[in-house]
């Protein structure tokens, strides 16, 4: 620790791009310091991430009535309450949080409650006094976007915070925006009982991943019943006897859906207002902080990680640029910036739908020589065995080099099996060398090798 | 002999601990799971129970004083048994100064140092990744020419491809953002999950791909010879301490006795085989430039094989004229003239180009002054010739004649050669060549 600074490191935000970077920082013998001015863990593990698994992984659990249902077991659903399922995400968030506070605790790293704004390149000014670090990292994380012209009250019309604290169930709901964040309500929303309706301005929900294996997705949620609207968006929102008005304008032409409740999921806006950013210096570009190598800002010594940038807002970013920050302060040689290519993206609604890379419209685009293929869930007989045959693994490779491009995986537990692909991408193995390792049989993995096979002309089940 | 008891890790995080009171005292028999001493850690206070049997002999660590997980805390053993010897090992441990925060990990990866990557290709198959394998298979690049900058050196795809980026040059990132907002009616962003990625490096979070070579730039894949070339000539300069001597040489004497051997010869003898011939003299009275550092001894080589660098078309190779101290000019020229030949079109064995005690290599041809060059493997040394010129000297009436003159720089491996040694090796070199008929006696 140097003597003429209270920290080497004094982050803004205890979030995952924030704590993590404390930790590692620690790790590496560096004296931090975190404020937050809410709860240890941010949006991600109190009113974002946590939350949202667990109501999700509920809304399986009680899916699983059909099944049931089909063994001859009738259930009793006439003491169900919603009430309750909230109140375990809100104990999933509570304990998860308190972690956090405990690493950040064993870790040696102080965690200042607290509002803390930037007010030299090496100060923070925090509960009417100033505390010094070598070195400042600003994490201060996202808000909800709103829609010009639609207020969100948090009681009819939500964002993404008001729908995670939601104690009771409306009947009908309307979802504007069909990113992951749509997605998983919707699916959400729909396992109990809700009237869903997803509404998303581009061609296809969730308008980053690759059309082939969004269409399983799309064609599941149809299956159940959720109203899907894509190409359109929302003109007007009017309170007409308790229930809302929504405009829409479509391909087809103009509509109304008439809802309990609207949820308003168009993207996050960063939290970079108000912190002493543009007073210090700090160059912000259409509001998010500019960065270079490690994480620098323009100003040296100030570094920034997490959904502040304009990377993609993933609680696992922000935790690898803060790492990479961390070790870069502590005089390590880390990458000096995350490959953007092997980030993964995980949906866990049902099917769930992971993918790193290239989609194939954007291997198109880019007039890149590649060779894609598909391999359908149903031929890997896990998946037929434990009723969950819906699905695809869809890979890309470079048709001269074999170099992995993009992989999509939809269906059961994609997002766990996302990181096989992943960690052959980083080390820079070849469809030809998934496709030769022995996988467990039978496994839903099983299509990943089968995938790979296919890439290279030989899959066996398909 | 007495066993050191050492204060243990009583939990996952501890690092060191305060000996809060002895429960055995010096005399005392422990046994197995007998309580030793209360330690006090960062967390609590625990009990030491004994993992050895036998008699406490010494208590090095008392009550109140602080140990660190490794550090000894006492002695047991047999009663009367020496503990002097152990006493001073433990002395020297607790007097070691209390460290601060453990020393920094290693962080990052880091391409090992030359040496570590010099054994990885000597290693014989160069570590590198499917993808980067198959890249270079693909373009015809030797692997093994190739450093790698991926975890534990191996090779990887930038590697091969050349590029500094992390990613292949493929053009810029494909655009992610919102579709242009239409119109005063509400703008919708983009699907929140994965939030606007850039498309130029100015928002400054992506950094672009490397561009694509700049035009007129050609890759040359590595052929053998140049891979042989820059691992031999690049571990000699890394591992010999080379330092140089030059001197002055008058070669007036030296030319005039070349060309009275030439009067009358159809066929010419190079200046080259005079030096060789010279070069030979001197080496067979300072033997220790005529070895070879072989690690654990110095070979003093038993005969004079003399290398001259030739250059050759993509490369240079040192044909070797051996036994250069029992020929005669003549002899060292018949085959120097035959092996340059070869060399130049590539027709030499290798035993014809290796194994040389001694390397000259001869640039005068080429107008250069003077140079230094790299000593050739097995050799301790290499002369370096430079041209000959014709300069105004000052002799002993004041008088100003013009005189031939040469710069020689002989460079040396200190590990074999000293100072002394090479410069008296220069000096009577130098001397035979100013006054040939010195090479008499």
């Amino acid at each position: 620790m140097s003597p003429s600074h209270d920290y080497d490191l004094v982050i803004l935000g205890a979030g995952p791009g924030g704590y993590v970077s404390a930790i590692r920082a620690s790790q590496l013998g560096l004296k931090a310091a975190v404020i937050e001015k809410d709860k240890p863990g941010g949006v991600c593990l109190n009113i974002g991430c946590i939350p949202s698994k667990a109501l999700i992984h509920q809304a399986e659990v009680f899916r699983s009535l059909g099944e049931l249902k089909e063994m001859g077991i009738s259930a009793d659903l006439s003491g169900f309450s919603y009430q309750k399922v909230f109140a375990k995400s809100r104990r999933a968030a509570e304990t998860l949080s308190k972690g956090v506070s405990y690493l950040l605790k064993k870790n040696k790293v102080e965690l200042i409650g607290g509002r803390g704004v930037i007010v030299s390149p090496q100060e923070v000014e925090v509960n009417g006094g100033k505390i010094s670090g070598r070195f400042l990292l600003v994490a201060t994380g996202s808000r909800p976007k709103e829609i010009p012209g639609i207020p969100c009250d948090e009681k009819q019309v939500l964002t993404s915070t008001g729908a995670l604290m939601l104690e009771s169930l409306p009947k009908s709901l309307c979802i504007l925006g069909g990113g992951a964040i749509g997605v998983e309500f919707a699916h959400l929303m729909n396992a109990f009982g809700v009237e869903v309706h997803l509404v998303e301005m581009m061609d296809q929900i969730l308008p980053l991943e690759d059309g082939e294996a969004v269409q399983v997705l799309a064609a599941s949620f149809r299956k159940r019943g959720i109203g899907i609207y894509t190409g359109t968006r929302a003109t007007g929102v009017e309170k007409k006897g308790g229930l809302l008005s929504i405009g829409l304008e479509g391909k087809e032409g103009k509509s109304s859906l008439q809802v309990e409740k609207l949820l308003v999921v168009v993207g996050r806006a960063p939290n970079t207002e108000g912190i002493g950013l543009e007073k210090v210096g700090v160059k912000l570009e259409r509001g998010f902080v500019a960065v270079g190598d490690y994480y620098q800002t323009s100003v040296p010594g100030i570094f920034a990680v997490g959904d502040v940038l304009a990377t993609p807002m993933l609680a696992h970013v922000a935790s690898k640029q803060g790492e990479i920050a961390a070790e870069h302060m502590a005089g390590g040689k880390p990458r000096p910036r995350l490959d953007l290519r092997a980030i993964p993206a995980a949906v866990y609604c049902e099917p769930q739908l992971a993918s790193f890379g290239l989609t194939e419209a954007e291997a198109k685009r880019e007039g890149l020589q590649y060779k894609s293929f598909v391999f359908p869930y149903r031929g890997a007989g896990k998946s037929v065995a434990m009723s969950r045959p819906e699905g695809l693994v869809k890979l890309l490779m470079d048709a001269g080099s074999h170099e992995i491009l993009g992989a999509h995986v939809v269906g059961a537990e994609a997002t766990e099996l996302i990181h096989e692909l992943l960690l052959a991408k980083s080390a820079e193995l070849l469809p030809e060398d998934l496709a030769a390792m022995i996988h467990a049989h039978p496994t839903l993995s099983e299509a990943v090798m089968e995938a790979a096979r296919g890439l290279e002309g030989w899959a066996i089940h398909v | 002999m007495a066993e050191r008891i050492l204060m243990i890790a009583l939990s996952p995080t501890m690092e060191a601990g305060t000996i809060v009171s002895w429960h055995k005292s010096e005399g005392e028999s422990v046994s197995q799971g007998d309580l030793l001493c209360e330690v006090e850690t960062d967390k609590a206070v625990m009990d030491y129970e004994s993992l050895n049997e036998g008699t406490l002999l010494k208590i090095l660590v008392p009550e109140g004083g602080r140990a660190k997980v490794g550090e000894a805390i006492a002695l047991v053993g047999t009663p009367g048994e020496e503990v002097s010897e152990q006493l001073g090992e433990a002395g020297k441990k607790e007097a070691a100064p209390e460290g601060r925060a453990p020393a920094v990990p290693p962080v990052g990866t880091q391409a090992p140092p030359l040496a570590a990557q010099a054994q990885l290709r000597q290693a014989g198959r160069a570590k590198a990744s499917p993808l980067a394998r198959k890249l270079a298979a693909q373009r015809q690049i030797d692997l093994g020419g190739l450093s790698g900058s991926g975890p534990e050196g191996r090779i990887v795809m930038r590697d091969v491809l050349g590029s500094g980026g992390p990613a292949p040059a493929r053009g810029p990132a494909p655009a992610r953002g919102p579709a242009p907002a239409r119109g005063p009616a509400p703008a919708r962003g983009p699907a929140p999950a994965r939030g606007p990625v850039p498309v130029q490096p100015a928002a400054g979070a992506v950094k672009a791909p490397a561009p694509p070579p700049a035009s007129g730039d050609v890759l040359l894949p590595l052929s053998s010879k140049r891979r042989v070339i820059a691992q031999r000539l690049s571990e000699s300069k890394l591992n010999a301490p080379h330092y140089y001597l030059r001197a002055d040489v008058a070669a007036d004497l030296i030319l005039a006795a070349r060309e009275q051997l030439n009067r009358g010869r159809a066929e010419k003898v190079s200046f080259n085989s005079f030096l060789l011939k010279f070069a030979a003299e001197a080496l067979k009275r300072h033997p220790r430039l005529n070895s070879s550092w072989e690690g654990e001894a110095i070979r003093l080589r038993g005969s004079i094989d003399i290398g001259l660098a030739v250059a050759q078309e993509d490369g240079l190779i040192t044909p070797v004229v051996r036994d250069c101290g029992s020929k005669g000019i003549l002899a060292i020229e018949a085959e120097l003239k035959d092996m340059v030949e070869r060399a130049r079109s590539g027709r030499l064995a290798p035993a014809e180009y290796t194994g040389a005690g001694f390397t000259i290599s001869n640039l005068g041809s080429y107008g250069i002054l003077d140079f230094t060059a790299i000593i050739n493997p097995p050799g301790a040394a290499i002369l370096a010739v430079g041209r000959v010129r014709r300069v105004p000297e000052v002799d002993e009436q004041d008088q100003i004649r013009i005189r031939s003159v040469m710069i020689l720089t002989l460079s040396c491996d200190h590990r074999v050669v000293d100072g002394a040694v090479g410069a008296a090796f220069m000096r009577d070199l130098k001397q035979m060549l100013e006054d040939p008929v010195k090479v008499l006696y």
